[in-house]
């Protein structure tokens, strides 16, 4: 028996929405074998993590408040992808985004808001300093892709690490509240550093329309540019990209610069929202888990929004199967690659005929 | 620095190279064939866990090496299903690996945190151990070490002086000329995957048994990618691999030393010393190696035949 795959010329249509359908539910068909080896119902396990955070006002807001940073990176991510780079340092350039804009919050701490600035001026200063450390920390391994030939995959990784460090370092040190009570933590943001509050009551905060705005300024850059047109031209056929004059250089620093940007803003809203101040670590591997948003998302905005929406819930969901159930975090984390795998295995169906020959040939 | 000081410096730098050079060994075969596993770190770190909780619940560090070689193989098999029969992006497939190892190993081992053993044995042979400098370091060492060598020696001569290594060297290279020739392309690449996924469960194998004998989550801390980057390093040569883990190994022992004599630089700074090296040695490759390019021309590329 031998398996053999036909290209597909023409995909239809249908089968590119189906595709990623069918991998979700394949993954939540592992997913429920996974959670009855651990010995939970598996039908009870499906209704924390998909079905109760849908049905209260609080969880749907904390829904949108995960999605966001989530969605915002991949859709940074998809500008890479979708030219063939593969820059997997996006946790990094959160992180150090995070750093930034935190910088200022810190360095405006406690001063006096009343000058002639006021202190309108920091929450859009703190948001772009966070995307222009995020993307001046992106240049670094496409700088030495373009000028070296070094492998952006494994430079971009190993700066993930080198930022980690540094922000645990810089909280643990020179940026922690000497009033914290030796709690590794900076102090909290003034609230003109802090992202305002959408609804009365409610966790959803500004930096979620940020992220809506986002989204469709780059479904607009992919269908009506020609800087999006170069992208995917670079992507799926870099010889004739070259021949009709698209720089491969320039195109690499910029989306690595837009895809790192994207993080690090993802990073600054993150500090300057949800969490408020600075913590040894600021991110539950969203820079990790975008990747596979953008793969389910099939590296479109729109489907980027809906998958960061579906991921979302796997991680307020596993924070009330936590409660609920006694299921480790690490359940989720195991579905989000199970998830993954799926979608990269469904997307196969798309791209070719797969035939399944026995022995009869031979 | 008394002679016995240097020896234990020299034998932690051993303990610290093994796990990355197993690994990297195993990734080279695979890259040799023309595919890129970056699930390494994924299989590494369920072949830590897998590794312990066989170890600690049938009291064997060779049955929990041997889970650990399994598991490894099991996640290759996984990766080369998707990668080499279906033909799915080796970048993609890899990292969803690596996630889905990362996630699965902490529930394998949810169960064993805290819990530890007895690390695994070290030779001893009488009068050779005992001799000043280099006892303990060439006669001294776990089976661990030991078989890191053999399969050192086992690749290289394969890989250079015999038909099958020929054959693996032509897939990798030539994919389609290797196919025309008769040469059963998907078999080879999928073969090659499963020694690489066994040689990273091995690695984290070692790391739960030998190098710090408990289970904790995560443990691997990036040492998959650092030997990827080893492949790299070594110019895909296996004795280059072994010089490059025992440089990359060095470094970080030398942060734990310098962190433990207190220097007075911040802890996080020199546990970044991994990581900034192996930066380091990307950026002075690609000086060196200058335009043309040794590696395996086929690299990341998926082969499907046409009938």
């Amino acid at each position: 028996m031998r398996i053999e795959l036909q290209p597909r010329l023409d995909p239809p249509r249908w089968l590119g929405l189906a595709a990623p359908v069918a991998a979700f539910a394949l993954a939540l068909l592992v997913g429920g074998v996974l959670v009855a080896a651990l010995g939970r119902s598996p039908l009870d396990a499906f209704r924390v993590y998909f079905v109760d955070p849908l049905t209260q006002d609080w969880s749907l807001a904390a829904l949108a408040v995960k999605a966001s940073p989530l969605v915002m990176i991949a859709v940074g991510l998809c500008f890479c992808f979708r030219a063939n780079l593969w820059n997997i340092g996006a946790e990094g350039q959160f992180v150090v985004g995070g750093a930034c804009g935190g910088a200022l919050a810190l360095a405006t701490h406690g001063v006096d808001h009343m000058g002639p600035l006021g202190g309108a001026w920091i929450l859009p200063a703190l948001l772009a300093l966070g995307a222009i450390g995020g993307a001046l920390y992106a240049l670094i391994p496409a700088l030495l892709r373009v000028a070296l030939g070094v492998n952006e995959i494994l430079s971009s990784l190993m700066l993930v690490y080198v930022a980690g460090l540094g922000l645990d370092y810089l909280v643990r040190g020179p940026w922690r509240d000497p009033a914290g009570f030796n709690f590794p933590v900076s102090v909290n943001f003034d609230p003109e550093a802090t992202l305002p509050n959408l609804v009365d009551g409610l966790s959803l905060h500004a930096g979620v329309l940020i992220t809506l705005a986002v989204v469709v300024l780059a479904a607009l850059v992919f269908s009506r540019t020609l800087f999006g047109y170069e992208i995917r031209c670079v992507g799926a056929a870099p010889r004739a990209a070259r021949f009709s004059g698209f720089s491969e250089r320039r195109l690499t620093l910029l989306v690595f610069a837009l895809s790192g940007g994207l993080a690090g803003l993802a990073g600054a809203i993150e500090v300057a929202g949800p969490i408020g101040q600075l913590q040894p670590s600021i991110s539950p591997g969203y820079g990790f888990t975008a990747i596979i948003v953008a793969y389910l998302g099939r590296l479109q905005p729109v489907g980027v929004l809906v998958a960061g929406l579906v991921l979302a819930l796997t991680y307020v969901g596993g924070e009330g199967a936590q409660i609920a159930l006694k299921l480790p975090l690490d359940v989720t984390k195991a579905f989000q690659g199970v998830l993954l795998v799926c979608v990269l295995g469904a997307d196969v169906a798309t791209r070719y005929q797969v035939r399944i020959i026995g022995r009869v040939m031979a | 620095m008394s002679l016995d000081l240097v020896q234990l410096v020299l034998v932690t730098v051993v303990t610290a190279a093994t796990p990355l050079f197993l690994a990297a060994l195993g990734e080279l075969v695979a890259e040799r064939s023309g595919v890129l596993n970056l699930g390494v770190e994924g299989m590494m770190v369920m072949g830590a866990a897998c590794a312990f909780a066989a170890a600690y619940l049938t009291g064997s560090t060779l049955v929990g090496a041997l889970a650990g070689v399994a598991v490894g193989a099991l996640m290759a098999l996984l990766f080369g299903l998707l990668t080499v029969v279906f033909a799915v992006s080796q970048v993609a497939a890899g990292l969803a690996l690596t996630i889905f190892g990362l996630g699965l190993s902490g529930l394998v081992g949810s169960g064993f945190v805290g819990l530890k053993r007895e690390a695994a044995p070290h030779l001893f042979i009488p009068g050779l151990t005992d001799l000043p400098l280099v006892g303990h370091l060439v006669f001294g060492e776990d089976a661990f070490v030991y078989a890191a060598i053999l399969l050192a020696f086992a690749v290289s001569r394969v890989l250079r002086r015999t038909r099958a290594g020929l054959v693996l060297r032509a897939v990798g290279d030539n994919h389609a000329s290797a196919h025309a020739l008769g040469v059963p392309v998907l078999r080879v690449r999928l073969l090659a995957v499963l020694f690489g996924g066994a040689c990273a469960g091995l690695g984290g194998a070692y790391l739960s048994l030998s190098y710090t004998p408990f289970w904790a989550p995560e443990m691997t801390a990036g040492r998959g990618w650092i030997a990827l980057a080893l492949v790299v390093f070594a110019s895909w040569r296996p004795w280059r691999a072994l010089a490059g883990a025992i440089l990359f190994g060095g470094a970080t022992v030398l942060q734990l030393q310098a962190q433990a004599s207190g220097l007075g630089l911040p802890g996080q700074l020199m546990s970044s010393v991994p990581y900034l090296v192996t930066l380091l040695a990307l950026v002075v490759l690609s000086l060196r190696r200058g335009s043309g390019s040794v590696a395996p021309a086929m690299l990341g590329t998926a082969f499907v035949p046409d009938r």
